[in-house]
């Protein structure tokens, strides 16, 4: 992978995951809003894993909001990029396979 | 526009789950054909980078905020095929692993957002590409016109969805007028997200964007023709 232009992708999804994430507004998104709004936000259920780890973007267990949530980013960056980069490149010879 | 279990119900949801397996289906094998060398690593690096900025919301209104989609940007970058891959792998992940979006919902979601979302973005790219004049800017231009279509596209899928089969009784017209209200000011914001991503790729590597490639290759055929 000799492409700068991955690596610097990479490294700006880092950044963005890992850092700038904690100034992202945490008002309710579109859909929230308007389930509010209209009244049916209260039809919805908790996640099967609410409970997990990871759940909603933070780390269990530690404190700090920006390093949670950070340490959340990086790992969501890092799952991403191996199940894209892994499905993407297996997809790929699966193609030179069948010519 | 993640989802949560419970708006809708189990019947629905299970139906639109199976419609969208067979648009991911579809996608596997269109997304073989397409991948080589030097679109794959793009490609990863497309669904990573939408991970990202989707993490980013920004405010559009009193009290609300929008995040990217990125299915026009993944559309424009690797093509409608990777990219409907590509948001599947974000929201599967963003469901398993961080409990962003329900998991019986998932279904509804990734009928929403990797394909609405996508080819609705693909569409109003080509249409932007065929209207505009053949140059570097209208690529910029169209990827801003395919994000602010995308969103509110997106959100009509939810008001399908909500029509079958809601939980709820409220008036599908209040939530349609405030569904696509709410996704077209988000959708400017997706627009700008686009249009900035793909000029940042084209001034790097003009070569490797699907949207931009596809336009070159018909000139180098009409040129060995002669």
């Amino acid at each position: 992978m000799k492409n700068p232009l991955v690596v610097t992708g990479l490294v700006v999804s880092l950044v963005l995951a890992g850092g700038v994430s904690y100034y992202a507004s945490s008002d309710p998104d579109g859909l929230e809003k308007v389930a509010g709004d209209v009244g049916f936000l209260d039809s919805a259920k908790e996640s099967a894993v609410e409970d997990g780890p990871l759940a909603g973007y933070g780390v269990a267990g530690v404190d700090n909001e920006r390093i949670s949530g950070g340490l959340a980013g990086v790992i969501g960056v890092a799952s991403t990029a191996a199940v894209s980069f892994g499905l993407f490149y297996a997809l790929r010879r699966f193609k030179k396979d069948k010519l | 526009m993640h989802i949560p279990d419970g708006f809708i119900d189990i019947p629905t949801s299970t139906a639109f789950a199976a419609v969208a397996a067979v648009g991911v289906a579809a996608s596997l094998k269109g997304a073989a054909r397409s991948l080589d060398e030097k679109t794959a690593p793009l490609a990863g690096l497309t669904a990573t980078f939408i991970f990202a900025v989707q993490m980013l919301n920004f405010p559009v209104a009193a009290g609300t905020s929008g995040h990217l989609l990125g299915g026009a940007l993944a559309a424009i970058l690797v093509g409608p095929y990777v990219a409907t891959l590509s948001l599947t792998v974000v929201l599967l992940l963003q469901a398993l692993l961080f409990a962003d979006g329900g998991l019986t919902a998932l279904g509804l979601s990734v009928f929403n957002m990797s394909l609405l979302g996508v080819w609705a973005g693909y569409g109003a790219f080509l249409l932007a590409r065929k209207v505009l004049p053949k140059n570097k800017v209208s690529i910029t231009a169209g990827a801003f016109f395919a994000g602010l279509v995308s969103v509110p596209v997106a959100a009509l899928g939810f008001v399908l969805q909500y029509a079958i089969g809601a939980n709820a009784t409220f008036s599908l017209t209040t939530v349609f007028t405030a569904m696509f209200g709410t996704h077209v000011l988000i959708g400017i914001g997706e627009g700008i997200i686009t249009g900035l991503s793909v000029s940042a790729v084209m001034a790097s590597r003009p070569d490797l964007v699907f949207g931009y490639r596809g336009t070159k290759k018909n000139l180098e055929i009409r040129e060995v023709q002669k």
